[in-house]
This record gives structure tokens, C-alpha cells and sequence, in this order.
């Protein structure tokens, strides 16, 4: 119990900040795309394609930090303080764009200030994502159980180089989301941004891939030693496959397959840094079973997700099934 | 510069829980109301309460989404801002957390979406469906965050082991002892707080003489539910004043500006309370009846502040006037609604202007109540975290007053422009009024309606252009 509850918890946790990434990613994506629009008919359809969902994306986003704070209570009370400026910064970007979705529709003559709003809120928070990301594999300083850094430890190139990586990234689940939901001159023009996209996050991919295994002696321990090396060497193989036949995909004019490719970059790239990290919440310092909470705490919170979480998967076919199809340039949600 | 990391990181985490308690506040009450109308419409059919219900929605959208961003950050800033607490905490408080978000937030993000884009695509019970759905998962949310609250302030179903909480009876956790009266105050403090709003802009359309049928469904659906919740509400708070008595008393002493507990409480209506003195400047009191509301009987005793040391008494000032704020719009939300309803009975209701007047100009006082309720109960619970488990002072991240002081800048500067404008754009939607653009179905636009038996016609004129 002691030992397969908190393993359980972490994989849900990394479940939850997946869906998270590939949900919000294609919708953080769009707009970060979003300025490549040459209208406000244009516009609208881009922001059409992802209005529905953009709510429900972001919830992954709060059940990942109260899901952490419920599961791991230690490490959200280590993660939170040290990467508390990118922390700050994400949310007041999250501000900015999630309220863009709806001023958008009811401003006149405002709706330039958040076409921009949106615009640079979901690049911001994209990159802000990545400086977390980056600041939390590179180790935070602990002591006694607590944060024990600076305010700008996090503040090195890794985290920034991670920090265009994610946007990269995002905007490759958009442009390829966009693809397959809209049509027309939008559609068109994200093929084209998907290709380049798809050329930059290979090379943030292999940049980290090289980058953190010099820098980080663990994670050069934990890919190159024998036997992990057996098992691990066909990671980068699959992925370099993966982002061929994404390519491919897009040049055949396929609309749904460059989309699940793009996710499927993605959940590579996220098994790495689990192989990577695994078992260390907050490395190098924290794994999974420091962290855990209570056991009586997380059975708790446990078996309502075992009740929930199928309900919420339903919700999440139910409405990607009502809102499926293209969105054409001049159809409108409001 | 000098700075106290403490005092900030409560400044800004006072600032954007203030700022996001006023929009649930309104959304929990609005989707109810929303819900009420889309059920009635399609009981009678009678089509001005459809257009009222995709009216209020649009209103709706736009509070509720200031409510979800501003909601994701309070997630964060347990973490960010009071380390210490998801600490000693985070085995009992977390999991009633997690609950929320997979109990609430996922149904009400996927419903909502299903009221804005989905008039065309689904059947009108589904419609109606989606209405009530975000009605309750708005509520369910209420329960859980409460339900945290209420254990910060009366803790139970817990041990303490080197410092730190852990859970031994979750329903003990969970049904606290100042749990159901804190929920019942508030979701009554949300259905008020809207219903008035909503009386309100029923008051302002029959004033200017437009869309006079929806003006007088919400004014009548408005005194109802004001005529019936503020005597309620009333007796609510009542109740929740004298668990606070048993359970916390000193909050109770900082409210009522009580220092001597050897003697029968007073009813203080006005003083300024000094904590070098120990005693109410100015005062304006009726004798003994602060002990007849508080024991049921002229004479009896209560603690005094003087019980506690100085440490360890509440800010006195907040707490004490916030107090009588929220009260006093109590008092005065009881007398629109029961004014209201004697005018409506004495059929003069839509015709006596003074009252549509003064109506018109009071849709912000529940937002008052609302957030006065939250001082005195959050202020009143100092200098306790959690009480008698975890000092605010003790609770904080180990963050510098720089990192903190900029960051509440920022919040201040995002805040007050999404806040403003916000304000600006309901405001321009409600004097609008429900018709035109405001009123049309949204749509999710793509020509393919899986729930819908109607044949597409407009929109896939305009066909996609290459």
C-alpha cells in the first residue's frame, strides 16, 4: 500500500499534466498562432475552433496543481516557491488570454487590445510552462524539506532554451489542430507553419536530448548504462519515425493524422523526461514516496477519481463528438 | 526597502481572493437563475423567457470566465505564497480540493460549452440539461471549497503528528462543525446577491421603457427570491453566528467589539475600537442585547477580548466593520424584498417609480455582503491559518518580499484591466438589453449538427473561400 499508492498517484498526476499539455497545447497553439492572421474573419475562425474546448482543457491544468498539492503535498510546497515568478507569470498570461475569448466577442472597438491579449497571453504562458519545465529537471535547492533557493535560480539558459521548446511545441499541436478543424486560407497556411514547426521542436528535442544527459550526470546514468541502455535506444528511434511520417502526412494533405502524430512527438518527448527524472518529483532531492501525502489522504481522494474520472473522460467524447467537423471561414459561435 | 514577506504574500493573496469570491458569487446564483428560466420555458413555452435565458447566458460567459482565470491562480497560490500551510495541511485540505475540480470544475467547463455553442446542435432537453448541470456543478463546487474553508476555521476528524495534520475521519473532515452553516450562508449570500442584480436591471428596462416583459419577469422572479432568502438568510446567519460563538469565540468578541467578558455583551451599532485602550471609542450601543442575541438572555456572558493576549486577538478594525457592512445590507436587501413584494401585492409594483429608482442604482450591494461576510470570517480567524493548528505568521513560502511585492503589482495592474473591463462590457450587454445581437443562438460553427433534426440553413451560405 505504502509503496504502490504513491506510484499510482504519480502516474495519474503524470497522466493529468499529459492530457493537460496535448489539450491546452493545441489551443495555447492557436494562439500563438493566432497573429499569422491575415483578418478578424480569420480570426474568428481560429478562435471558433477552440472555444468550445479551451475551459475543459485548462481544468487539466488546475486538477494538475490540485492534484499535486492533494497527492504530493511536499513537492507542490517545494515547486511552488521556487519557480514562484514563471509560477505567477503563467497564471496572470492565463488571465489575459482566457478572458480574450469572451471580450473578443463583445468588444468593438477594443477587440484589437485582445486579438493581441490572446495572442501573447497564450505565448507567454507557453513559455512560462517551459521555464517551469526546464527549472524543475536542471533541481531546485532544498533544505529541511523546503525551498532553500533564490529567486531566480530557474533563471539559466536550459530553462530558456526549454522555454521556446514548449513554444515550439504548442504551436505544432496548434497549427496541426488547426489543419484539421478549419479549412480555407487558415487551414492552408497552418500546413505550412506545422512543417516549420515541426523542423524547430526536432531540434529542441535533440538539443535537451544531448543537453541534459552532459549537464546532469543522473540522467546520462539512467540512459546510457547497462542494461537501461538495451531498452532506451529506440526512444529517439520512434520519435524521429514519428516526426518523418508527420511530415509525410502533411504533404499528402491528410487532415486528422498530422494532429495525432504531433501528439504523438509529444508523449514521446514526456516519456523521455519521465525515463529521465522517474522516481524524483522535485529532482534530485524529492521522489514520489517523500513526497506522498498521507496514505489515509490519498486512498481518499483515490477512490472518487476512480468514480470520476471515467465520468469526465465521457464528458471529454460527448463534447468532441458535438462540436466535431470543420469551422468555415465566417461561421461564428456568438 | 524593508517589506514584511508575510504581509504581502496575505495582501496579495487577500487581493485575488476578493477579486474572484465576487464572480462566483454572481455565477453560482446567475446559472440557478439561468436554469429556473430554461426549465420554465420549456414547461409553458412562453418564448421571452428563452430570449432572457440566452440573454443572462451571455452575461454569464463572460463572469464566468473571469471567475476560471481568476480561479486557476488561487490553485497555485496555496504553493506559491503558503508553502508552510500545504505542508501541515495538505493531507486534509488537498483531497477536498481535488474533489472540486473532478466533481465540479470538468462538468461545469463541459456543459457551459455546451450552453454557448450548443443552442442548434442538441434537442432543447438537452439544452435545458447543460443549464441546470452548470447550475449544480457551481454549487458542488461551493460545497468542496467551503467545506476547506470551514475545516481552516473549525478543524476536525484530524490528528496532529510533528506538526503536521493527518485526516482519521473524513466525514468528520468534511461536515466540520462551522461547515453547514458557512454553506448555507453562502450559496444563500450567491442566490441574493443575483437576485438582485437581476431586480435590478428588470427595474432599469421598465424606467426606460424597453423590453418590458422580461423587465417584469425579473423584477417579479427577483422580489420573489429576495422576499423569501434575506429573512432566511437572516436566521442563517443568525445560527452560523452562534456556532462561531462556541467554536471560535474571540472572532465572535472582535465582531460584536466586546472587551469585558464578566459582563452582559452590549449591541454595539457604531464605535471605533482601540487596541491600545482596550476599549470602543464613540460607541452607540443598546445594553445587554448583544448577550440576548448571542445567549438568548439579557444577562448572560460571553468572552471578552480582554480573555486573550493581545497576539491573540484578530485585527479588530476589518473585522468589526465589515461586520456591521454585511448586516447592514442584510437589513436593507430584507426591506427591498419585502417593499418590493407588498408593492406587487398591492398591484403598484411596476408604477412606483421611487422604488424602480432606487432599485435600479442597488444591483452592487450583495457583492458588498458578500465580500464583508468574507473579512470578518477570514480577518476574525486570525492570527490562525488553520485555527489552533497553523499561525499565518509560521504558514508562508520561503519567498522574498521583492518576488512577492512585484508579482502583486502585476496582479493589481492585470486585474484592474480585465476587472474593468469586464464591468464595462456586462454593463454594455445589460443596457443592450435582450434583444438583437445579444440574443442570437451562438453556435459552434460547422455544417454537421449530430443532435439536431434541423436542416442547416444559414450559415453554410457562407461556404469556405479559398
Amino acid at each position: 500500500m505504502e509503496w504502490y499508492v504513491p506510484v499510482i498517484w504519480a502516474a495519474l498526476i503524470g497522466t493529468a499534466v499529459a492530457l493537460y499539455v496535448i489539450l491546452d497545447g493545441f489551443d495555447l497553439g492557436t494562439g500563438i498562432l493566432f497573429p499569422s492572421a491575415r483578418d478578424e474573419r480569420e480570426r474568428d475562425q481560429m478562435m471558433n475552433s477552440i472555444a468550445p474546448f479551451w475551459d475543459g482543457n485548462e481544468t487539466w491544468l488546475v486538477l494538475g496543481g490540485g492534484g499535486l498539492f492533494a497527492a504530493f503535498p511536499h513537492a507542490y510546497a517545494i515547486i511552488m516557491p521556487a519557480l514562484y515568478l514563471p509560477v505567477i507569470v503563467m497564471l496572470l498570461a492565463l488571465v489575459f488570454r482566457g478572458v480574450s475569448f469572451e471580450f473578443r466577442v463583445v468588444a468593438v472597438t477594443s477587440k484589437r487590445y485582445w486579438n493581441f491579449a490572446f495572442a501573447a497571453g497564450s505565448t507567454l504562458a507557453a513559455f512560462c510552462q517551459g521555464l517551469i519545465l526546464g527549472g524543475l529537471i536542471e533541481g531546485i535547492k532544498v533544505e529541511n524539506g523546503a525551498f532553500a533557493g533564490g529567486p531566480l535560480d530557474w533563471a539559466k539558459p536550459f530553462a530558456v532554451l526549454c522555454g521556446f521548446g514548449v513554444v515550439a511545441g504548442y504551436a505544432l499541436l496548434g497549427a496541426t489542430w488547426l489543419v484539421m478543424k478549419t479549412d480555407g486560407a487558415v487551414a492552408e497556411r497552418a500546413r505550412r507553419h506545422a512543417k516549420l514547426m515541426l523542423v524547430a521542436v526536432l531540434a529542441f528535442m535533440a538539443v535537451v536530448s544531448l543537453w541534459t544527459p552532459f549537464a546532469i550526470e543522473r540522467i546520462a546514468a539512467r540512459w546510457f548504462s547497462v542494461p537501461n541502455i538495451y531498452f532506451l535506444w529506440p526512444v529517439p528511434l520512434v520519435t524521429a519515425l514519428v516526426a518523418w511520417m508527420a511530415w509525410r502526412w502533411l504533404d499528402a494533405r491528410h487532415d486528422a493524422l498530422p494532429f495525432l502524430a504531433s501528439i504523438a512527438l509529444f508523449l514521446l518527448g514526456y516519456l523521455g523526461l519521465v525515463i529521465s527524472t522517474f522516481p524524483y518529483l522535485v529532482p534530485p532531492v524529492l521522489t514520489v514516496w517523500q513526497a506522498a501525502a498521507a496514505p489515509s489522504s490519498q486512498i481518499f481522494l483515490l477512490l472518487g477519481t476512480t468514480f470520476l474520472l471515467p465520468i469526465i473522460l465521457g464528458y471529454y467524447v460527448f463534447i468532441y463528438w458535438l462540436f466535431h467537423g470543420k469551422v468555415r471561414e465566417g461561421e461564428g459561435c456568438h | 526597502m524593508d517589506l514584511d514577506p508575510v504581509l504581502l504574500a496575505r495582501l496579495q493573496f487577500a487581493f485575488t481572493v476578493i477579486f474572484h469570491i465576487i464572480f462566483p458569487s454572481f455565477t453560482i446564483g446567475l446559472s440557478a437563475f439561468i436554469a429556473t428560466l430554461l426549465v420554465r420555458w420549456i414547461t409553458t413555452g412562453r418564448e421571452h423567457l428563452h430570449r432572457l435565458a440566452r440573454f443572462w447566458t451571455k452575461i454569464f460567459a463572460v463572469s464566468f470566465a473571469m471567475g476560471v482565470v481568476s480561479g486557476v491562480v488561487l490553485s497555485y497560490e496555496f504553493g506559491t505564497n503558503w508553502s508552510r500551510f500545504s505542508v501541515v495541511t495538505g493531507n486534509v485540505i488537498g483531497p477536498l480540493l481535488g474533489y472540486e475540480v473532478l466533481s465540479a470544475f470538468f462538468l461545469e467547463a463541459t456543459f457551459l460549452g455546451v450552453m454557448l455553442f450548443g443552442w442548434k446542435r442538441v434537442p432543447p432537453w438537452l439544452h435545458v440539461f447543460s443549464a441546470v448541470a452548470v447550475a449544480f456543478g457551481t454549487a458542488t463546487s461551493a460545497f468542496w471549497i467551503l467545506s476547506a474553508n470551514s475545516w481552516m476555521q473549525t478543524p476536525a476528524g484530524y490528528e496532529l503528528r510533528d506538526g503536521i495534520a493527518y485526516p482519521l475521519d473524513w466525514l468528520a473532515v468534511v461536515f466540520n462543525p462551522s461547515f453547514p452553516y458557512r454553506f448555507a450562508h453562502m450559496l444563500t449570500a450567491a442566490y441574493l446577491t443575483t437576485s438582485l442584480v437581476v431586480l435590478s436591471v428588470g427595474a432599469r428596462y421598465l424606467l426606460a421603457v424597453r423590453h418590458l416583459d422580461e423587465g417584469r419577469t425579473m423584477m417579479r422572479m427577483g422580489i420573489g427570491m429576495l422576499a423569501l432568502l434575506a429573512p432566511l438568510q437572516i436566521l442563517i446567519g443568525d445560527q452560523h453566528g452562534l456556532n462561531t460563538l462556541e467554536h471560535q469565540p474571540i472572532k465572535i468578541a472582535a465582531m460584536e467589539g466586546h472587551w469585558d467578558g464578566s459582563k452582559p455583551g452590549s449591541l454595539v451599532l457604531f464605535a471605533w475600537p482601540d487596541e491600545k485602550t482596550e476599549s470602543n471609542r464613540f460607541e452607540i450601543a443598546i445594553p445587554n442585547a448583544g448577550s440576548l442575541v448571542l445567549k438568548h438572555d439579557l444577562n448572560g456572558l460571553y468572552p471578552g477580548l480582554k480573555s486573550v493576549p493581545p497576539a491573540d486577538r484578530p485585527p479588530l478594525v476589518p473585522v468589526f466593520f465589515a461586520f456591521r457592512s454585511m448586516v447592514g445590507v442584510g437589513v436593507l436587501m430584507l426591506a427591498a424584498g419585502w417593499i418590493g413584494a407588498w408593492l406587487w401585492w398591492r398591484d403598484r409594483l411596476f408604477e412606483t417609480r421611487w422604488y424602480l429608482v432606487l432599485i435600479a442604482w442597488s444591483w452592487w450591494l450583495g457583492f458588498v455582503a458578500v465580500v464583508s461576510g468574507w473579512v470578518v470570517t477570514e480577518s476574525g480567524r486570525q492570527p490562525w491559518l488553520a485555527y489552533n493548528i497553523l499561525r499565518t505568521a509560521d504558514a508562508a513560502s520561503p519567498v522574498q518580499a521583492a518576488s512577492i511585492a512585484t508579482t502583486l503589482v502585476l496582479f493589481v495592474l492585470v486585474y484592474g484591466v480585465v476587472f474593468t473591463m469586464g464591468i464595462y462590457y456586462i454593463n454594455r450587454l445589460i443596457n443592450n438589453g435582450p434583444e438583437g445581437r445579444a440574443i442570437e443562438p451562438p453556435e459552434f460553427g460547422t455544417p454537421v449538427r449530430p443532435l439536431s433534426s434541423v436542416i442547416d440553413a444559414g450559415p453554410d451560405i457562407l461556404s469556405p473561400q479559398r
